[in-house]
């Protein structure tokens, strides 16, 4: 076989099949990126490339778009997704203190990952559950009415990639 | 749950017939049990507290089928809420060991369980059906109507309550002409914060030059503090789809686009089922009911951007590309979406439209004030009593909403203001809660309608912190095209983190009014236009908090760290020592049976000793 023979690796496939749910319509660019970080957990950046080829437009429009929405992220999430609503009644119920609390004692910015990837923090400005304020939800599971100390409590409960194992095992 | 049929209803007379045997099916005082799923009972756990229910009907040979998954009810508070039938029963707060005495005592025994009915903390009265409950019975309802009682998930339920009969008469007795004056005549006006004419906005649609042309569904709910277009979608998704169709046919457009924030999955979800299923049954797609008019509607998720819920901000990201918004000397009703004409408007705006034909403009003008008509959707939130969605007629008194509906502010703290229209909208003071809520006289007040979100604040509430909050907030979210947004918003935050640090100086107040203005008159968008209204509004109604905070180093409210001091009230003090053991910097001081003092040099204002006292003998002066 030459070299010049591209085999199709499951990457490519995978784009494939985003274009091909939206038609390869390039107005649905943005769901077609939440597509493949729903898949991926990120937008790896070899993925990009393919999907601007794919659609033949210019990977620095894919990276404007990747960069302007905060819902995008172009690393690595952590093992598991913390999100903490900092609307404005969840900010008047004490979601500022939460938020510090996660900052300061588990080292991790607001759209980062911790240290050890245990988790990826991100504060959004309303989930539009107000009257549970203040919410934080840990891998889709919405928990209201959170106080520093359940909040603490919760994150420091996570289980991580060893003990998911070890689970497995027994 | 009515199962779908899946069946193609071809005409207006079958859907008549389809009506009538979906409502001959159900029966009247069946026995049947609706749990809400909607966002707020649903982090409750409601979702299992329905598998119990649906698990003990099987065991008790009751049919499954009357075990029913609902849409918000909007008192999101008192969840989970689940209302057991014949009788409409409501019980609040159920949690999964309730469920088999639910079975056993309700729906078997037809007794009513006391201890899980609402009770009104005023009178001690328990309520046992929705009506007989203060937070619902001022409430009038027409878009929420069907929130709580139809499953969201079945075409058949939205059918046998009479939806698509509105389409059905658009579409077989009206020409698009008359759905158009009937609209303009209800006099609705936009329900997304701007209230411009619908009808007007639609026929300056209809009249642009320009194929095609396109309708879009705003459901970018991105003010903090609002969820009445998030609890529309979930609860009663066809009811925006059924109102895109009819304003698609008095447009001229064959294609739609709703636009749902990323923060809503539940929302996307409802939605996709409901447009998979009206396609199902031929009520979208291709000759709608055999009339020849097709259209189509698409989802779009958004990707967390505020400035997104901007029209023009919108389209751009419809179109893939980064969620920036244009200047608007060509309206979008003329060149919007791929440079075509293109309707937009609010979810709310389109849940009211079916409502408006299938009774009537004179109907729905009735309601309301002279210049703002029908009801209006409210996310009535933070420190009242009853928390959730309320559905109002238009010209109410905040008074009425707050203390009526919302029972009053929480915990006797005293009322201090009511944020409404989000992150563009101002604080509205106690001695304005008489005024009627209206597009014109909010606005008039320097705050808003907005898109509905109410947020009621109490003594404890540092204005100047609520201020800084929101400025802030659009900071972060201005997408930084325009100069005056992106460094005007900057400059003002770094005032307003001084003011509240205690480094406020004076002729502070004067720079923010200054800049303030120069905002309002150059930001490209909206969001630019509105930003400084919370701080304008601010200074307007508590002037004296700011001065407060840079005369005298102090907040009144006690809400900013270092403008107020902690101290323990030795009367109250039972010398426990939990305040001691929990002071990071050991500046509490006492012993067994002495009541303990806090070493002011060495405090860092942290505030555990005051989070943590059982007896609340930490005060803060």
């Amino acid at each position: 076989m030459g070299r010049n023979m591209v085999e199709t690796t499951e990457e490519d496939r995978l784009i494939e099949r985003i274009v091909a749910r939206y038609d390869g319509e390039v107005g649905m660019l943005i769901s077609m990126m939440q597509d493949l970080q729903a898949e991926c957990g990120y937008l790896p950046a070899d993925q990009l490339r393919r999907l601007a080829k794919a659609l033949d437009v210019p990977l620095t429009r894919l990276y404007s778009v990747a960069m302007f929405y905060a819902s995008f992220s172009l690393a690595p999430k952590g093992l598991h997704e913390v999100t903490l609503c900092v609307g404005t009644v969840c900010h008047l119920k004490g979601a500022g203190k939460i938020s510090e609390m996660i900052r300061e004692e588990f080292d991790v910015e607001p759209g980062g990952t911790t240290p050890d990837g245990l988790f990826s923090f991100q504060p959004v400005n309303c989930v539009g559950a107000c009257a549970m304020a203040p919410v934080i939800i840990v891998d889709g599971t919405y928990h209201d009415g959170v106080t520093v100390e359940q909040a603490r409590e919760m994150l420091i409960g996570l289980p991580s990639e060893a003990d998911a194992e070890s689970e497995a095992q027994t | 749950m009515i199962v779908a049929s899946g069946k193609r209803i071809g005409s207006p007379s079958d859907l008549a017939g389809e009506r009538d045997r979906l409502c001959k099916l159900r029966g009247s005082g069946d026995k049947g049990v609706l749990v809400c799923v909607g966002t707020g009972c649903a982090a409750r756990g409601s979702r299992r507290i329905h598998e119990l229910f649906v698990e003990a009907a099987r065991e008790t040979g009751l049919a499954v089928e009357a075990v029913k998954c609902v849409g918000c009810h909007g008192f999101c508070e008192r969840g989970p809420i689940v209302v057991v039938q014949p009788g409409e029963i409501l019980y609040q707060r159920v949690e999964e060991p309730d469920v088999p005495e639910i079975v056993r005592e309700t729906l078997l025994g037809g007794r009513v369980l006391e201890r899980l009915l609402y009770e009104d903390s005023a009178t001690g009265r328990k309520a046992q059906t929705a009506e007989q409950i203060p937070f619902y019975r001022a409430q009038q309802r027409i878009v929420l109507a069907s929130n709580g009682v139809i499953d969201p998930k079945s075409i058949d339920e939205y059918i046998a309550a009479d939806g698509y009969a509105a389409l059905a008469k658009a579409l077989s007795a009206m020409t698009p002409q008359q759905v158009l004056e009937e609209v303009e005549a209800s006099g609705l006006r936009g329900r997304g914060g701007g209230g411009f004419p619908t009808g007007r906005k639609w026929r300056s649609c209809r009249k642009a030059p320009g194929s095609p042309k396109y309708v879009i569904c705003n459901g970018d709910e991105g003010d903090p503090g609002a969820f009445m277009d998030r609890s529309i979608m979930e609860a009663n998704p066809h009811s925006i789809l059924e109102g895109m169709a009819i304003g698609a046919y008095a447009i001229g457009a064959s294609r739609g686009y709703i636009y749902v924030r990323n923060e809503y999955p539940l929302a996307v979800e409802h939605l996709g089922w409901a447009i998979e299923q009206a396609r199902q049954a031929g009520l979208l797609g291709e000759s709608i009911l055999g009339s020849g008019f097709g259209f189509d509607i698409r989802i779009n998720r958004g990707g967390g951007a505020f400035v997104c819920g901007e029209s023009t901000a919108l389209m751009a990201s419809l179109e893939g590309r980064p969620g920036e918004p244009r200047a608007k000397y060509v309206h979008t009703v003329e060149s919007g979406l791929w440079e075509k004409p293109t309707n937009l408007n609010n979810a709310e705006t389109w849940a009211n439209v079916p409502p408006i034909i299938a009774r009537g403009a004179d109907w729905f003008a009735a309601i309301g004030t002279e210049g703002s008509k029908g009801t209006k959707v409210f996310s009535l939130v933070g420190e009242v009593v009853n928390t959730g969605l309320v559905e109002v007629p238009m010209g109410i008194t905040l008074r009425r909403i707050i203390e009526e509906i919302g029972g009053g502010v929480k915990n006797d703290k005293a009322f201090k203001a009511v944020q409404t229209g989000g992150p563009s909208g101002g604080c509205i003071p106690a001695k304005h809660l008489d005024a009627r809520v209206d597009f014109d006289e909010l606005t008039k007040l320097g705050s808003m309608m907005g898109s509905g979100g109410m947020i009621v604040m109490n003594e404890d509430t540092c204005m100047v912190n609520v201020a800084r909050y929101f400025l802030n907030f659009l900071r972060e979210e201005s997408c930084g095209k325009c100069t005056p947004c992106r460094e005007g918003l900057a400059q003002m935050l770094e005032i307003l983190d001084r003011i509240t640090h205690g480094d406020g100086r004076v002729g502070d107040v004067e720079k923010l009014e200054a800049l303030a203005d120069l905002l309002a008159g150059t930001a490209l968008c909206a969001l630019g236009k509105t930003a400084a209204n919370p701080v304008l509004s601010t200074i307007r109604y508590f002037r004296e908090e700011y001065d407060a905070h840079i005369n005298q180093r102090r907040c009144p409210a006690k809400e900013c760290r270092g403008l107020f001091r902690y101290q323990i009230d030795e009367e109250a003090c039972k010398a426990c020592g939990i305040c001691r053991k929990a002071c990071p910097v050991d500046a509490i001081a006492g012993e067994k049976k002495v009541p303990h003092v806090i070493d002011q040099d060495a405090c860092t204002l942290c505030g555990t000793c005051f989070d943590k006292c059982p007896f609340n003998a930490v005060l803060k002066i």
